[in-house]
């Protein structure tokens, strides 16, 4: 009984990274403005992530990152390290700490799984950003990588 | 009231695969303003976000939005938030609206978000015109959390095109909680200062020498099966020795992800605190390979109401990460599966 790899689908100019790749870290400023401006830019009006007032009267210390930011980041972190080739895949994220502005988030991440998949390979990162709090989001981001076209 | 009585747990009960907000049609279509709009703000640098001729490159068509973004495109917008403010009824989310009140009944009068997942079917493009619908797939029995007693509700979105095919999924959970005392204003949306910690932990599994590879493998998130290297054998649980020869000398292989249920248990009582109920306990035959005798795993089935499962029903593997020491296989429907 032999289980022989199969070919990877991958163009060969694709470099396909190992199981336990570290991704270089990413430290993010977290700046009133960045807030405002990525709450903005995903069409969320909350008024906790652009009014300190009203976010302060809702028990929360300043404004903070709303969630499809911390989504963006973490799917940037990945397809900026990945390449433009990759296609996201999967995006799962657990939330912990808030970002206020004045934090640092640093994004760490690692290669846990590199698997055939019809036609591809799915790369999964382990993902990670904390700041002074402590884990502002973790989980994991899969990208496909698939064979280049032939012609363009 | 008591927000554990039987009567009030049947009431959330209901909600359970209840639409929460009927199918809603973004205003606009995806567009390459939109699309720079959230790259430079997001400072991604991705050039196929921005760039035809580079997205082309990558044997695209043209540029594409970024896969997080799905969640933007139907997001209400500035004046119906506005009018949300003002206690205007949004459309489409009565059932949303309805299971606020109950919770808010029940003293669950603040929420934060936990967890996010998106899974996406293909890739957004400008001109595509998005649309999002939501339907509750969980309330759990009430938590005790770092910000109050509560209970977690998982809803699944689903994003569709204009053609009605589904363009990704979100599956996303909130804590619906009773803030501590003092901690923040009446039905404020408090900031999630904490990470919510479940009551008790999963029981911790007996490693020992034997079957440590198999949780070590879990752990990354591979689901393995040893295998006797002297006459190819699979057997599960993990033991010494084979029990077709005898021998000590063993290897693994990996699983598989596809099943299908041989047996399964809908447990009620005793309950554990850390476990959702009714749990759903089953024993799901993973194939061998090329056909040969398989082995058979004890392991809980998710995303499946238990009036649903059926012996033989198609399974397919995913992972519960239980806690930062504990990774589980654990088994859904097979959306691909053939009976």
């Amino acid at each position: 009984m032999t289980h022989p790899v199969p070919p990877s689908p991958v163009h060969p100019d694709v470099s396909v990274p190992a199981v336990g790749t570290q991704l270089p870290e990413l430290v993010l400023p977290i700046t009133r403005t960045m807030i405002v401006a990525t709450a903005i830019a995903s069409r969320d009006y909350q008024d906790v992530h652009h009014d300190p007032a009203l976010a302060q009267d809702r028990g929360s210390p300043d404004i903070f990152m709303n969630i499809l930011t911390s989504n963006g980041l973490a799917e940037r972190f990945v397809t900026n390290w990945a390449g433009p080739a990759a296609r996201v895949k999967r995006v799962k994220i657990r939330l912990g700490a808030p970002n206020h502005p004045g934090d640092t988030m640093t994004m760490t991440g690692q290669v846990t799984g590199v698997r055939p998949e019809t036609g591809t390979t799915v790369i999964e990162v382990a993902v990670r950003g904390d700041n002074r709090i402590g884990m502002h989001l973790s989980g994991t981001v899969e990208v496909v990588l698939r064979a280049h076209e032939e012609t363009q | 009231m008591t927000t554990t009585d039987a009567a009030y747990d049947d009431r959330l009960a209901e909600f359970v695969g209840r639409e929460l907000v009927r199918r809603t049609v973004a205003k606009d279509a995806v567009s390459t303003a939109a699309i720079r709009t959230w790259a430079e703000a997001m400072e991604d640098t991705n050039p196929v976000l921005v760039d035809d001729a580079a997205a082309r490159a990558t044997g695209r068509d043209g540029v594409v939005a970024p896969a997080t973004m799905l969640q933007a495109w139907t997001m209400r917008g500035y004046a119906a938030t506005q009018a949300l403010a003002r206690g205007e009824a949004t459309p489409g989310a009565e059932g949303f609206a309805e299971l606020v009140a109950l919770l808010d009944e029940g003293g669950y009068t603040s929420v934060v978000a936990t967890d996010s997942d998106f899974e996406f079917a293909r890739e957004v493009v400008p001109g595509d015109l998005i649309s999002v619908e939501e339907v509750v797939e969980a309330i759990s029995p009430e938590k005790r959390t770092g910000l109050g007693v509560g209970r977690f509700v998982t809803t699944l979105r689903t994003y569709r095109d204009a053609a009605d095919e589904v363009v990704g999924t979100q599956r996303w959970r909130t804590l619906r909680f009773r803030p501590k005392p003092g901690s923040t204003a009446d039905g404020a949306e408090p900031a999630p200062v904490e990470t919510p910690e479940p009551p008790a932990l999963r029981p911790r599994p007996a490693i020992n020498l034997d079957n440590a590879f198999w949780f070590e493998a879990a752990t990354e998130k591979r689901l393995v099966v040893q295998r006797c290297t002297t006459c190819s054998t699979l057997r599960h649980p993990p033991g010494p020795a084979c029990p077709a020869c005898g021998s000590f000398d063993w290897d693994t292989v990996p699983a598989g992800e596809k099943g299908t249920v041989h047996s399964y248990v809908v447990a009620h009582h005793p309950r554990h605190p850390a476990f959702d109920y009714p749990l759903l306990i089953a024993l799901v035959d993973l194939p061998g390979p090329g056909g040969s005798p398989g082995t058979r795993l004890t392991t809980n089935l998710v995303d499946v109401r238990p009036e649903d499962v059926e012996i033989g029903m198609p399974v397919v593997l995913d992972w519960l990460e239980a806690d930062d020491e504990l990774t589980l296989p654990v088994f859904r429907p097979d959306p691909e599966g053939q009976r």
